[in-house]
C-alpha cells in the first residue's frame, strides 16, 4: 500500500533515495540526451543537406575574380550572374531561353505520353482483365529493373539507323521507354482501390469501354495520374547521358547538355554556370514541393513494387 | 437433393462459359478488340525500344574476340574492383542510414517535420546542378569543403579529387547525399505502416529501445529492407551520371564504372562494340539479382 501512496503523491522532499524518484530522474536524464543527441543530429544532417546547395548559391553570386579566392561568403556578392544568364550575355548561354525550351517540350511530352500509354495499359490488364495481361505486366517490371544506361550503345545506334540524330523525339522515346513501367505498376496498385463493379454495371447499361476509359477510368485514378505525372516530369529534367548522347548541337541541345558542355570547356565561368544551375533546378523543385505529398506515397508504392 | 441436382444441372454450362473465359478473359467480342488496341502503344513501345536495342546489344558483344580485349585491359579490371565497392558501400551504407533516419523522422514535433521537408531537398533537385556544385565544392585549390577546413579549423584539406581512394570515396557520398532522402521516406512509409497497437503490446511486455527495435520493427521491416537492397543493387549497377560527374572517371581514369567504361570505350575511344562487351560485362551479375527480385516481388506481398 505504501509503495502505492508514494507513486502517486507528488514527491517533493529532498529524500533521493525513493525508488521512484531515482527512476523519475534517470528518465529524465536519459529525455535530455536522447534530445540533445537528436538536436546534434539535426544540425549535423542540416549541414550534411545544405552545403552542396548553398555552394551553388554562393559561387552563383561570385563576381568576376571572386571565383579563385579562399572565402565563405563572396566579398563583393552580386546577383549579375542570374541577369547574364537570363539575358544570354555570354557567348556559351547564346541559345539559353531556346534550350530551357526544349527541355520543356520533351518534359510535356514525356508526361503526357507517359500517362497516355501507362493508362490505356493498365485500362486493358486491370479492369478489362484481358487474358496473359500479366504478360505485359512483366515486361514491364523487367524494363525497370534494366540499367538504362547499358542500352544507352545500341540505342544510340539505333537513332542513327532512323535518322532521329539531334530529334528531341529520341529521347522522348527513351524516357517514356524507362517512365511507363513504373507508371503501369502505380496505376495497377491504385486501380486496386476501384471497385471493379463500376466497370461492370457501366458495362451493364451499355457503355463501351472508351466511354467507361473516359467516364469512369480516369476520373477516378486522378491522384495516381498527378503522381506518376510528377515522377515523368522529374525525370526528363533529370536524365542527362541520353539528352548528351543524341542531341548534340546547340539547337536542338537541352540545358544539362549545355551545362556539361559548359564543365568541360577550358574557360569555365563558374558563377555563370552555377546561376544556370540554380534557374534550372527550380521549376522541379517548385513541382515537387506542391505535389510532394501525392508523389512519395506513389514512389513508395513504386519503390517497393518493383 | 435437390440442390445437388441444380448443381449438376448447372455444370456443363459453366465449364463452356469458362471456355470461353479462356479464350477472350470474359471479354465480348467487340471489347476484346478494343482491349487489344488499348495495349498496342505499350507492346509498340516494348518492342521498338527495348526488344530491339537489347537484341542489337546482344548481337554487338557477341563476338569472344571482344572479351579478351575487355578482361585483359588493366582500367577495366580497375572498373570492376571501382564498380563492386561502389555498389557495396553505396548500397548499404544508403540503406542503413536511411533506416536509421526513418526512426528519427518518426519523432513527434514540428521541427522533426520541418527538417525533413529540408533534408528532401537533395532528391528534389536535379541530379546534374547538385553534381557539378559537388565536383567544385571538392576542388582542392578553390572547393569550399578545403575553404571551410582551412578558415575554421586551419586543416589543410586534400585535393579530394586527385587519388583514386578519395575520389571514389567522393563518388559514394554524393550518391548517399543525392538518393538517402527517397530511401528514407520509403522505410519511413514502411514504419508509419506498422500498426500502433503490435507496439503497445510490446511495451507491455517491456520491449523498449533498441529491444523493441531488434524483436519488433526490424522483422516487421526486414522484407521490405531486403527488397530495397535488391533494387538498390540493380539500380547502382548502371549508375552513370555520380561518377561522371564527380570525378569524371579521373584521375587517369582509375574511378570509372562499368557504365562510365562502357560510354567512354564506345564514345571516346570509337568503338561501340568493345563498350557493350563492357556493359555486358555486368550481366553475369545482373541477371541473378534481376531474377531474385522479381521472384521476391511476385511470391511475397511487400506491403506498405
Amino acid at each position: 500500500m505504501s509503495t502505492i501512496t508514494a507513486d502517486t503523491r507528488p514527491v517533493a522532499s529532498a529524500s533521493g533515495a525513493r525508488p521512484a524518484e531515482r527512476m523519475r530522474r534517470a528518465a529524465r536524464r536519459w529525455r535530455y540526451l536522447t534530445n540533445a543527441g537528436a538536436a546534434i543530429l539535426s544540425v549535423v544532417l542540416l549541414v550534411w543537406t545544405l552545403a552542396p546547395l548553398y555552394n551553388m548559391v554562393m559561387v552563383s553570386f561570385e563576381s568576376e575574380g571572386d571565383v579563385f579566392s579562399d572565402h565563405l561568403w563572396p566579398p563583393k556578392a552580386s546577383a549579375d550572374s542570374f541577369w547574364i544568364v537570363l539575358t544570354q550575355g555570354y557567348w556559351y548561354l547564346e541559345y539559353f531561353w531556346h534550350q530551357f525550351g526544349n527541355s520543356v517540350f520533351i518534359g510535356v511530352m514525356v508526361t503526357l505520353l507517359v500517362l497516355v500509354i501507362g493508362s490505356l495499359t493498365t485500362f486493358s490488364v486491370g479492369r478489362m482483365r484481358i487474358r496473359n495481361g500479366w504478360l505485359i505486366t512483366n515486361a514491364a517490371l523487367l524494363t525497370y529493373v534494366i540499367p538504362a544506361s547499358f542500352l544507352a550503345i545500341p540505342f544510340y545506334l539505333i537513332m542513327q539507323h532512323y535518322g532521329l540524330q539531334n530529334n528531341p523525339w529520341s529521347v522522348i522515346a527513351v524516357l517514356v521507354t524507362f517512365a511507363t513501367p513504373y507508371a503501369i505498376f502505380i496505376f495497377q496498385e491504385y486501380g486496386r482501390s476501384i471497385p471493379l463493379e463500376l466497370d461492370e454495371s457501366a458495362r451493364i447499361d451499355g457503355a463501351s469501354p472508351v466511354q467507361i476509359y473516359f467516364r469512369i477510368y480516369l476520373p477516378l485514378m486522378a491522384p495516381a495520374l498527378v503522381a506518376v505525372g510528377t515522377y515523368a516530369l522529374l525525370l526528363a529534367w533529370n536524365e542527362y547521358l541520353y539528352q548528351f548522347l543524341l542531341l548534340s548541337n546547340k539547337q536542338s541541345m537541352t540545358v544539362p547538355v549545355a551545362l556539361a558542355q559548359f564543365l568541360n570547356s577550358d574557360v569555365a565561368p563558374w558563377n555563370y554556370m552555377m546561376a544556370t544551375a540554380i534557374i534550372y533546378a527550380l521549376p522541379p523543385i517548385a513541382t515537387y514541393y506542391a505535389f510532394r505529398n501525392r508523389m512519395s506515397s506513389g514512389l513508395t508504392m513504386g519503390g517497393v513494387k518493383g | 437433393m435437390t440442390t445437388l441436382s441444380a448443381i449438376e444441372f448447372g455444370r456443363p454450362a459453366a465449364r463452356a462459359r469458362s471456355l470461353w473465359r479462356y479464350w477472350r478473359g470474359g471479354l465480348r467480342g467487340s471489347e476484346f478488340t478494343w482491349a487489344l488496341a488499348f495495349l498496342v502503344p505499350y507492346i509498340g513501345v516494348f518492342f521498338a525500344f527495348v526488344v530491339y536495342p537489347v537484341f542489337y546489344g546482344l548481337w554487338m558483344g557477341s563476338e569472344p574476340k571482344l572479351y579478351t580485349e575487355v578482361f585483359s585491359d588493366p582500367i577495366y579490371q580497375q572498373t570492376v574492383i571501382n564498380t563492386l565497392v561502389f555498389v557495396a558501400f553505396g548500397v548499404n551504407l544508403k540503406l542503413f542510414f536511411a533506416l536509421m533516419l526513418s526512426g528519427f523522422f518518426m519523432r513527434p514535433g514540428w521541427w522533426v517535420k520541418g527538417l525533413l521537408m529540408i533534408f528532401v531537398l537533395p532528391w528534389a533537385v536535379p541530379e546534374l546542378p547538385s553534381f557539378i556544385s559537388i565536383h567544385w565544392m571538392l576542388n582542392g585549390e578553390w572547393g569550399l569543403l578545403n575553404n571551410a577546413l582551412y578558415i575554421l579549423f586551419g586543416i589543410d584539406g586534400p585535393s579530394w579529387l586527385n587519388s583514386r581512394w578519395l575520389a571514389l570515396g567522393a563518388a559514394v557520398c554524393s550518391h548517399i547525399w543525392r538518393w538517402l532522402p527517397f530511401w528514407t521516406v520509403i522505410l519511413l512509409a514502411g514504419r508509419m505502416s506498422i500498426p500502433q497497437e503490435i507496439y503497445d503490446a510490446a511495451k507491455v511486455d517491456g520491449a523498449t529501445g533498441l529491444r523493441r527495435f531488434a524483436h519488433v520493427t526490424f522483422p516487421l521491416l526486414a522484407n521490405l529492407y531486403l527488397v530495397l537492397t535488391l533494387l538498390a543493387t540493380i539500380f547502382l549497377l548502371g549508375n552513370f551520371n555520380t561518377v561522371y560527374f564527380i570525378t569524371g572517371g579521373g584521375p587517369a581514369n582509375s574511378t570509372h564504372l562499368l557504365a562510365t567504361l562502357g560510354i567512354r570505350d564506345a564514345f571516346d575511344l570509337a568503338n561501340p562494340r568493345l563498350g557493350v562487351a563492357v556493359v555486358m560485362s555486368a550481366l553475369p551479375l545482373l541477371i541473378p539479382l534481376v531474377i531474385i527480385l522479381m521472384r521476391r516481388l511476385k511470391n511475397t506481398e511487400v506491403q506498405l
